[in-house]
């Protein structure tokens, strides 16, 4: 449907449609954000004997997030004297622009897909990896120590991890014959790629919480060393944008971790196929976001050192292997 | 033109894993540390001076808000040391309930250190799970004497309140429960593979070391001298019970997180054989006089603190306040040796070092 929209002549109809649907996904990334923090307060609340929110909204504090929101929204706005101000400025919409712009490639179902380009996943992974610049400008721009700190940390752990991520889906990538996500999806139809590529996936996973900066990869705003870390100055909407980056960063990595490895929108089993795609991609979704949630609430943080040689000595070399032993096994048996 | 100069960083006081207002100079080269120096005095109430205008009853309660996690000892430490100088006997009823109430008082301070300290390698779960638990004995105190933290429990001759009904059932219930979440601490964190990177090795001093830093508790015995007050020197009734001394040769963090759950083990033990023991009836009061006046000269006693040795040292002249009262905080003289430790160390190690020495600033400053 939007392919077809993408190849007709430009006119004013098909420009509203094509802008009307790109509204309907910012609200349903939004509605994630909004109901994925939430949804983490809950989750970590019951696995921590708590209740969570409960006040706002029902018992269930469906409100609570909004009210944060209009809160973050009506903070007054703090730049530290010492800042350097274009730049601190500059920052948080440098990490959140790139959030939104990954999303253009990801196939939610067979049809509500933005832009189904031959590189998808290369797309992806490049285009999140400018989030880091803005990281470390607002680390660097703050004029804090321990910002900057965090700002050096986030910079090099997104690198070491960004490797390991690449390398891992290669398995997939050469199983596949092809970087179109679309297509990826549609080679899953006889079987995951979590069943034909288990290291990578792990790989790919473990990579994947140290690019969202979750528990146990959250040393550039590691709470107990560096207080906040990278952000420690932001208050108010500037903030809230790093924040919402983070949570759409959430999104867009589930929904490719659901897309390359979990077969998308794709049954289990074909008896199954009468049920639309989009409930089993909403379903496979939210286990990918719930074991996000699960391992933050469980696991302490790495040392910044350990993390460093995890990512180079355990996880890259496990990568690499995994890459050639599915090319010999792609060679012999296909 | 490219200079390296070294980063100034102040760790605290506002800071959210110093465990109070602590504060740390550190000088860093990177992340790595080149020297750091503890600045500490922002609790400090003066006690031992206002002690000297204060009857001996008193003082009590300003002892409860030196070491606030553990203010049975702290309670218990000044009482004996009148007690000792006025040669007062306790009745039996009394002994034992001082026992229990610092037994308890240990376990629910060894829980918070075991779950402040995982609270600090960015593990938040364990944190509540063990606040639950010492919720528990929150309770089972505030029954037995009126307040949650600040207990002002103990009086010179005995305890100030007998046990509520059905108390020793509930201490003894307490027992089994305490022990079977003691192995879900285990499983959920000893065996953890990146907790195990962050403390193994880490912060590690020589037997040697801790004796000329003059380091006790599970800080001491971590390096494996087998030094424990509450055997080596048994004051109240604690020759009455079967425990061990858990000590360890690694010195290092992990060695100082099990000595810690270790002896929460141990402190079971002697809670559930102190309820078994204990009295039917008798007084919690010795016969005191209505003024306590301590007989002139001088005292000095020494007791085991879940932080180490406690020592309280009186000087009468014979007046129903004391000339001078000095008070041997545990946390004060292990932090000493953190300067020492911290050099060469990255701050991510500064924050599991610290935690290990499980200082408590209200005792630190005094």
């Amino acid at each position: 449907m939007i392919q077809d929209l993408l190849q007709s002549s430009p006119g004013l109809v098909n420009f509203g449609i094509f802008f009307l649907l790109g509204v309907i996904l910012l609200l349903v990334v939004l509605g994630f954000v909004t109901y994925g923090i939430l949804a983490e307060r809950k989750v970590m609340g019951y696995m921590q004997l708590r209740h969570g929110p409960n006040q706002l909204g029902g018992r269930f504090g469906l409100l609570q997030t909004v009210a944060d929101v209009l809160k973050l929204l009506l903070k007054e706005d703090v730049i530290p004297k010492a800042a350097d101000r274009p730049l601190f400025i500059l920052a948080p919409i440098i990490a959140f622009a790139p959030s939104f712009m990954v999303l253009a490639t990801l196939p939610f179902t067979d049809k509500f897909q933005f832009a189904d380009i031959g590189v998808g996943l290369l797309y992806y992974i490049s285009i999140s990896g400018l989030t880091v610049f803005g990281m470390l400008l607002g680390g660097w721009a703050s004029n804090n120590k321990y910002a900057l700190l965090g700002g050096m940390r986030a910079a090099a752990q997104m690198i070491s991890y960004e490797i390991p991520l690449v390398m891992s889906v290669l398995g997939v990538i050469l199983l596949a014959g092809s970087l179109n996500l679309n297509d990826i999806v549609m080679q899953q139809k006889h079987g995951w790629f979590i069943l034909l590529q288990p290291i990578g996936f792990i790989v790919f996973f473990i990579a994947s919480i140290a690019e969202l900066n979750r528990t146990p990869f959250d040393l550039p705003e590691s709470e107990n060393e560096l207080v906040a870390g990278y952000f420690v100055e932001y208050a108010g909407f500037r903030w809230a944008f790093f924040m919402l980056s983070e949570y759409v960063y959430v999104f867009g990595m589930s929904t490719l971790i659901t897309v390359i490895f979990l077969g998308g929108w794709l049954a289990p089993f074909a008896f199954l196929s009468f049920i639309p795609g989009a409930v089993w991609f909403a379903l496979k979704f939210c286990l990918v976001v719930f074991v996000y949630f699960w391992i933050r609430s469980t696991l302490p943080r790495f040392r910044v050192d350990k993390l460093m040689e995890f990512g180079w000595k355990v996880l890259l070399p496990i990568a690499l292997a995994n890459i050639f032993l599915t090319a010999v096994i792609k060679s012999l048996f296909f | 033109m490219i200079r390296t100069e070294e980063m100034l960083l102040n760790v605290g006081p506002q800071h959210p894993s110093t465990h109070g207002v602590f504060r740390l100079v550190v000088k860093i080269d990177g992340e790595i540390i080149t020297e750091a120096k503890p600045v500490i005095g922002y609790l400090h109430r003066g006690t031992e001076k206002l002690a000297e205008n204060l009857q001996y009853t008193q003082i009590i309660p300003y002892t409860d808000r030196m070491d606030y996690l553990s203010a049975m000892t702290n309670n218990y430490v000044i009482c004996h040391a009148v007690e000792t100088m006025m040669g007062i006997q306790i009745p039996d009823r009394a002994e034992y309930l001082r026992v229990l109430a610092m037994e308890l008082g240990r376990i629910a301070s060894h829980l918070v250190a075991w779950g402040t300290y995982v609270l600090d390698l960015g593990a938040t779960s364990p944190f509540i799970y063990a606040f639950r638990d010492r919720e528990m004995i929150i309770n089972m105190l505030n029954e037995l004497s009126g307040a949650r933290l600040t207990f002002n429990y103990m009086r010179v001759g005995g305890v100030k309140w007998d046990a509520p009904e059905g108390w020793i059932d509930r201490v003894r219930d307490f027992v089994p429960y305490m022990r079977e979440q003691l192995k879900g601490y285990h499983d959920l964190v000893s065996g953890n593979e990146i907790f195990l990177d962050r403390v193994k090795g880490v912060g590690r001093y020589t037997k040697e070391e801790a004796l000329q830093y003059s380091l006790s508790g599970p800080n001491l015995r971590s390096t494996g001298v087998k030094w424990d007050l509450r055997k080596d020197e048994p004051y109240s009734i604690y020759d009455r019970f079967d425990f061990d001394v858990p000590t360890s040769d690694e010195g290092d963090c992990l060695a100082r997180y099990h000595l810690r759950l270790q002896e929460i083990t141990e402190s079971l033990k002697i809670v559930e054989q102190a309820v078994q023991q204990f009295p039917a009836e008798g007084e919690i009061m010795a016969k005191v006089p209505k003024i306590i006046k301590v007989p002139k000269g001088e005292g000095f006693v020494r007791i085991e603190s879940p932080r180490g040795e406690i020592g309280c040292y009186i000087y009468s002249d014979g007046k129903k306040e004391p000339y001078r009262l000095k008070f041997r905080r545990p946390s004060f003289y292990n932090l000493q040796i953190l300067p020492k430790l911290l050099v060469g160390e990255n701050i991510a190690n500064l924050i599991a070092i610290l935690g290990a020495v499980d200082i408590v600033l209200g005792e630190v400053d005094g």
